[in-house]
Formats: structure tokens, sequence, C-alpha cells
């Protein structure tokens, strides 16, 4: 059998070509100007990093065999022929990590208590005032921008060494964090319930109370679930710059080359986040059904 | 007009407890919860060494910084400290160039569409999640001990820790890519390279270029950061200023850091409108 694909004619076809070729240049061009910008950029930029590939391929054998380093006991062999060696410190480093946990999660409270008190003031449909929502938001949003690690880095000074001036900065930078996430929530609430409630000649409070309350708790539970989860992670580094957790212990080893630990130390927080991870996944799955999850 | 049926709310409860009373499990775990969330709240009080004497003077402490604070005033540092911020964009910059470059290819190996065979997925998975695991501020000790002081250790440590990262997105993207195209590109007698090219790629571009920005628009906040612990940028000054308790130029900083975050989610979510149009970005 034979097909006929049937062609438009000659001068048609010509005036066709033209204009798609036309269109497919003009997209053309606006991509190759982008791509040329973007790579300007990028050799501008890797001017002011002082990008130096010399020293990248020079020492780049380094990074693999620093890996190699972290694995090897002082005796030369591998670290898992030895677990007892490789972990020798484990009881001072669980310790270490119980408080990285503690820390991540007082931070993560009182955090969530400071963001569910503000983050009704802060939402479009239940704040009182829009002045007193602007000065809320922009609260909110100075806590989040500055890293937790600089409000550590403050508080250290002001409060001294120690777990205390890690759980005040995570609990900022939460409170900024999660009042953006709760606020966001109530936005999203239905305002039904409000007017009822209202309508019985209720205070603002009540309004909060009986009507958004009802709606959006396990929401604010699951968010502040998330949030432990990152504050883990965020903890186990307080300890660089002095802050408590099992970061003070990472960053000695690190400085001061103590090779075998550095791994150890890294396998823990490694597994423990991870755990955390799971566990809180696992919890919001029961507590708040599938689609909470993501 | 019926009358209703006068109901006896006692003699109901007492037909039909099920109904009214919920099983003493269910009543007693939600305060059963938070008395024990507000137990570990307190140990976890006492273990940190808080204590109202410790806070209190602490707090007039950080009054008395802030104090200190206003006005901010860089002195005669401001043209360094712009060389640090143009630094730490260099390296949000590059290094999340890098890592989508890198990440691209090795994406391609972990998404189910493409590879469909599990035991090579595996391992290149987890090998993306523990890359994700380690912290931002740790690989940039690494690479410090690897390429010395400065922010080309930034740019690799953001580099490497999106690596992970963009490998897990990109992988879903391509996962969530529609299969009739490369079905049509094999028909045609495309190559498996030819399917990736003209089937995949167009769909998940404009996702992973919208992906790419964000992570620019995020890692402006880990770059400020990493200079902390001597990988370069402004993170570097910050730490100093904050250490010598030059609290005039740390307020300095930290309005410039908001300042620049700001600009850069500013360019960059017009960016991602502009590729990839509204409805998807949210």
């Amino acid at each position: 059998m034979t097909l006929a694909v049937s062609i438009l004619p000659e001068q048609q076809l010509a005036v066709l070509n033209v204009a798609y070729r036309k269109a497919v240049a003009r997209k053309r061009l606006r991509l190759m100007a982008g791509a040329g910008l973007f790579v300007a950029a990028l050799i501008v930029a890797s001017i002011g990093a002082e990008v130096n590939l010399r020293t990248f391929f020079t020492y780049f054998g380094n990074f693999i065999s620093y890996f190699d380093r972290i694995l090897t006991l002082d005796n030369g062999q591998r670290v898992w022929t030895n677990f007892g060696e490789w972990f020798w410190g484990w009881r001072n480093w669980l310790k270490l990590l119980a408080e990285t946990l503690l820390i991540s999660y007082v931070g993560t409270l009182i955090g969530a208590v400071f963001a569910f008190a503000l983050n009704f003031f802060a939402a479009e449909n239940t704040s009182p005032g829009p002045w007193l929502r602007f000065v809320v938001r922009r609260l909110l949003e100075f806590a989040r921008t500055v890293p937790g690690i600089v409000f550590a880095l403050i508080f250290v000074i002001a409060f001294g060494l120690g777990p205390m001036a890690g759980v005040l900065a995570i609990a900022i930078h939460s409170t900024g964090a999660l009042g953006k996430l709760f606020s966001e929530i109530v936005e999203n609430a239905d305002m039904k319930p409000v007017e009822g409630i209202r309508s019985t000649g209720a205070s603002w409070l009540s309004c909060m109370r009986f009507a958004i309350l009802p709606q959006v708790s396990a929401g604010y539970a699951s968010y502040a679930l998330l949030r432990f989860e990152i504050n883990v992670r965020e903890a186990s580094v307080m300890g660089f710059v002095g802050a408590g957790g099992i970061g003070q212990e990472f960053i000695v080893a690190i400085r001061k080359f103590y090779y075998s630990d550095v791994s150890a130390i890294l396998v823990t927080i490694i597994v423990t986040v991870f755990l955390i991870d799971i566990t809180t996944g696992w919890v919001r799955g029961r507590l708040f059904g599938k689609e909470a999850r993501t | 007009m019926s009358k209703r049926p006068e109901v006896d709310a006692a003699q109901m409860r007492a037909r039909y407890p099920d109904v009214f009373g919920r099983p003493a499990a269910a009543r007693l775990a939600t305060p059963t919860m938070i008395v024990a969330a507000f137990a570990i709240f307190i140990y976890g009080l006492v273990d940190l060494d808080f204590s109202p004497s410790r806070l209190f003077n602490g707090l007039s402490q950080l009054g008395w910084i802030s104090m200190m604070m206003i006005p901010p005033d860089p002195g005669s540092s401001l043209p360094l400290y712009l060389k640090a911020m143009g630094e730490t964009l260099s390296i949000a910059l590059l290094g999340t160039t890098l890592a989508a470059l890198f990440a691209l290819p090795v994406s391609l190996f972990a998404a189910r569409n493409v590879v469909p065979s599990k035991i090579l997925r595996f391992p290149i998975r987890r090998f993306l999640d523990s890359i994700r695991g380690v912290d931002t501020l740790i690989w940039a000790l690494v690479w410090i001990n690897v390429v010395g002081l400065g922010p080309f250790a930034g740019v690799l440590a953001i580099a490497v820790s999106d690596f992970g990262a963009f490998g897990k997105l990109f992988s879903e993207a391509i996962e969530g890519a529609d299969q009739k195209q490369v079905e049509g590109i094999r028909a045609s007698g495309g190559s498996a390279l030819h399917e990736i090219r003209f089937g995949l790629l167009p769909q998940v571009l404009p996702v992973i270029a919208g992906q790419v920005l964000y992570f620019i628009e995020s890692n402006t906040r880990s770059a400020t950061i990493i200079g902390i612990v001597g990988a370069g940028g402004i993170g570097l000054q910050l730490a100093e200023q904050i250490r010598v308790l030059e609290w005039q130029k740390v307020s300095f900083l930290i309005l410039m850091i908001l300042v620049a975050v700001a600009a850069i989610d500013f360019i960059s979510s017009k960016l991602r409108f502009a590729i990839i149009g509204r409805r998807a970005v949210v």
C-alpha cells in the first residue's frame, strides 16, 4: 500500500518556512544572549572567588587521600577492622550527641511557642491591624534571614560559651521560619467558623481559639516536627562557634588532624540525622496521614 | 407539629457508653504526650545549664550589645566589605553552577525511567543521600584542609553539598517527565542518547533551571556562613568583627547580608517566573 503525504504548494511552504526560521532564530538569539550573560557572570565570579584551577588539580589528590586518611587508624589499619579502636570515645560522643538532640528539641519548642504566639498577628486574615502585621512580619523575616550560626556567634558572647547560646540561636531562627509557615496555614484556613463565632459576640482571642486553632493545629505540629529534623542538623554544627553539642568535638578533631576521630564522629552524626529523619517522618505519617508528609 | 421526644442525657449515656465516652487510651494520649514533651523540655533546660540569672545577665548583655550596634557603621573598611560581599555572591553562583553541571549526568543514572536496573540505581541514590547528610559547613572544613583557606574552598564546599541535593531533585524531575515523548523518539529509531536529548531534556530543563535559580538564592545565605570557618566571603569578616567586639561594623555587615539576600531573592524570583511561568513555582 502506498501512502501519500500531502505537501503544500511551493510558495506557500516557502513563506511558512521563513516565518518558522524567523521565530526560531529569535528564540535562539535570546537563548544565546542569556547564556553569554551567564558565562560572563561566571567568569567575573571565578575571578572574585579566587578560583585557581592549578591549586585545585595539584591538591585534588589530597581530597581523595583525605578520605583515605580519615578511614585509617593510627596503627595503619582500616577503621572497620577494629570498631573498639575507631569509636574509642563513644561514651563522650554519645553524651554530646544527646546534648545536640536536646539543644534542637528545646530550641524547636521555644521557637514553636513564639511562632505560635506571633503567627496570628502575621496572617493576612486574622491580624488585628495592618501596622501590627507589618511589624511582626518584618520581625519574623529578620529572624529567618540572619543565619542561625550568626546568632550563635553573638549569643556566645552575650550568654557565655555553652549550649544555652545554641538553644537561643536555634529558637530565634525557628521562630522566624515557623512563624512564616504557621501564618501561611492560618491564611489558608476557612473563615466561616470565625464569622460564626464572632456573630455570637466573642472576642478576637476566642475567635482564634475556637475557630482557627482547631483547623490549623495538625499543620502546626507537622511543621514543628519538620523543623526539629532540620534543627538537628543545625545543632550539630553549632559547636563550631562554641555553642555546645557535638560540633565542638568535631571541629577539634578536624583542626588537630585526629583523622580516625573525624570519620567516627561524622558517621555518628550521619546515622543520627538519618534515624531522626526516619522517626519524624514516621510520626508525621502516623499523626497526620500521608498527605501531610510532603 | 410533632413534639420532639424528651431525651434524658444521663440515660442515653448509660445506654451507649461507647458513643459518649472515648476509650481511655485515646483520652489519655494527648495529655500524656503534652506532659512528656514538657518533662523533656524541663530536663533539657536543666541539663543545658539554663538558669534565670544567666538568662537575665545574658539578656542585659544582649541589650547592651544592641545599643552598641546603633548606628551601623563600616568605619574605613567599606571597600573591603563590598569586596567580601562580591566574593560571597561569586561563591554562591559558582558553587551552584558547578553542582548543577556535575549533578545532571549523575541524576540520569539515578532516575527510574532512564536506568531501570535497581542494582545500579541503589548505590548512586545512597551515595547522593550520604553527601546530602553532611552539612555544608563540614564540607567547607574538609575542603579547607585540601585547597587551603579562602573562597575557593567555599565554592567547592557548596558545589559538593549541592551536588547531593541536585542529584536527588533532578532525578525526581526526570522521573516525573512524560514518557510518551521518549517512546516517540525510540519509535522513530533514535538511540538512547537521542531519547535523553530530545525526549527528556526539553521537558526537564525548565524545571531544573528553576531549581538551580532557587538554590543560588538559598546558597547566598549558606555562602555567608561558610566564611565563619574560614572559607572566604563576608562570613569571615563578620566572624572576625564579632570576635573583636566591633559591634557597629557587625550590624553593618548583617544589614549588608540582609540587603544582598533580598536583592538576590528579587532577581531570581523574577528570572524564575520568566523561565517557567508563574504556575510552576508554587
